[in-house]
């Protein structure tokens, strides 16, 4: 079983090879579901000059929120910065790129990037910047952009559970971004919060097959910060 | 009277058909779901990957793997599913989703909307909102006739840069229902006493007034 063994002791063999200067995709959608330990590494590590591609980029302080403290993305590639001061300020200040993608296209882009799909043509931005430099062709009376598809050098996913051949179980809405980039990484580290042995999980119930991740690696602490804490009162007591 | 946030959800809660899968974006939109009428079940679709919202959790089952578009934490109703983004515009971009409900800072008569940058001001991003107007055939935007100094927001052409181009068909504003057609939009209904002069007034786009403009009715 030995080279289908996929799990890794440490977040510095998780990350083993990773480099300035590298692209990477960072699952989540917010704060849900995304590596806390492995953005934590890469924090540690330090790495500069990084393109990241992830839907948001955390809030300050926290997820990818982290690396914008030290100035470690110099590209970013997501559609939503809202909840993110720091984030705002560098892209206003033009101290960090930021290329602003519907979010339908970059999960499609990065879906095609795992399929070996190099372009697809996509209605959505059609008539806005989004589409500005872009072909677009008009197909049976509508009008497309051509949008390239993302690979990237490592692909930091979480998942809920995973055996130790690298198979994926997602929870929820925690779910989001995390199986494409599985599929698009060319080293795909899973953080999960429980492994277990090949064949206690139901293969009809995989999300990610194994042979699209390298490593995996149990977390050692999820914090599961939730950015908009919003709640019902209880019913009746008894 | 202009309509408060919750009255224009009211309205727009009308439209909804039994059996509808729908789309609400933040703000006035996701009020739309406590309004939905007696004897129509819709199942509420959050593009981070839920068919199937629910009302918000009690403090003891409150998950944070379960969230909305919004990041609010909520709950799934029975017969929900999950799945991941690629999938969840699937169905938004493939035209499955019935209805979508979303805001927007100005709209146009040729039917464009601008709803997610102000140049050097404010940067929130996208989102799903190019996408959604993108895929959906039924629309209804919700948004401020104007802004606070007067000055419309329901104009000839959208100064801002734009989410979409084209696309969108009705508009629903705390003064007036309207639809946008042949270039124009149409006053279709006002609110409850609301004059045709107000909103002409705070109307800068070409706006065709029918000789009868019925009230809006609220009904909860």
């Amino acid at each position: 079983m030995s080279g289908f063994d996929k799990v890794v002791h440490s977040y510095e063999e998780a990350l083993e090879g990773f480099t300035d200067n590298m692209t990477v995709m960072v699952g989540g959608f917010g704060l849900c579901g995304i590596p806390e330990g492995l953005i934590e590494q890469v924090y540690k590590m330090g790495c500069k000059g990084l393109t990241a591609i992830s839907n948001n980029a955390g809030v300050d302080g926290f997820g990818l929120g982290k690396w914008l403290e030290k100035r470690q993305i110099s590209t970013m590639i997501g559609s939503y910065v809202g909840e993110n001061e720091l984030f705002e300020k560098l892209l206003l200040s033009g101290e960090m790129e930021v290329i602003l993608t519907p979010q339908g296209t970059l999960a499609e882009k990065i879906r095609a990037g795992g399929a070996g799909i190099p372009a697809f043509f996509t209605a959505t931005g059609f008539g806005t910047q989004v589409a500005e430099g872009k072909e677009t062709r008009n197909i049976d009376g509508r009008d497309y952009v051509l949008e390239p598809s993302l690979t990237a050098d490592f692909a930091l996913i979480k998942a809920w559970k995973a055996d130790t051949m690298g198979n994926l179980i997602f929870n929820k809405t925690a779910m989001n971004f995390n199986p494409m980039m599985a599929t698009a990484g060319k080293i795909t580290v899973a953080e999960v919060e429980e492994i277990v042995e090949p064949g206690e999980l139901d293969p009809n119930f995989i999300h990610t097959p194994g042979i699209y991740v390298q490593r995996v690696i149990k977390g050692e602490h999820f914090e599961k910060r939730i950015e908009q804490r919003t709640v019902r009162p209880s019913t009746k007591e008894a | 009277m202009a309509l408060t946030r919750e009255q224009i959800a009211m309205r727009v809660a009308q439209e909804l058909e039994d059996g509808f899968y729908v789309n609400l974006g933040i703000g006035i939109p996701t009020l739309v779901a406590n309004y939905i009428p007696e004897g129509v079940k819709v199942m509420l679709q959050s593009e981070n990957g839920l068919l199937g919202m629910g009302q918000f959790p009690t403090e003891e089952t409150i998950d944070p793997d379960l969230i909305n578009a919004g990041k609010q934490t909520v709950t799934a109703v029975t017969g929900a599913a999950f799945f991941s983004s690629a999938e969840s515009f699937a169905m938004i971009r493939g035209g499955h989703v019935d209805l979508t409900v979303l805001g927007a800072f100005e709209v146009d008569q040729e039917g464009n909307i601008a709803s997610w940058m102000i140049p050097g001001k404010l940067v929130k991003g996208m989102g799903g909102a190019m996408d959604l107007v993108a895929g959906a055939e039924n629309i209804i935007v919700t948004m401020t006739h104007a802004n606070k100094h007067g000055v419309s927001k329901i104009l000839k052409k959208c100064t801002l840069p734009l989410t979409g181009a084209k696309c969108i068909k009705r508009v629903i504003t705390e003064l007036a229902l309207m639809e946008i057609k042949d270039g124009a939009f149409h006053l279709l209904e006002r609110a409850p006493g609301v004059s045709v002069e107000e909103i002409k007034e705070k109307t800068e786009a070409d706006l065709v007034v029918p000789d009868h403009v019925p009230e809006m009715k609220l009904n909860s």
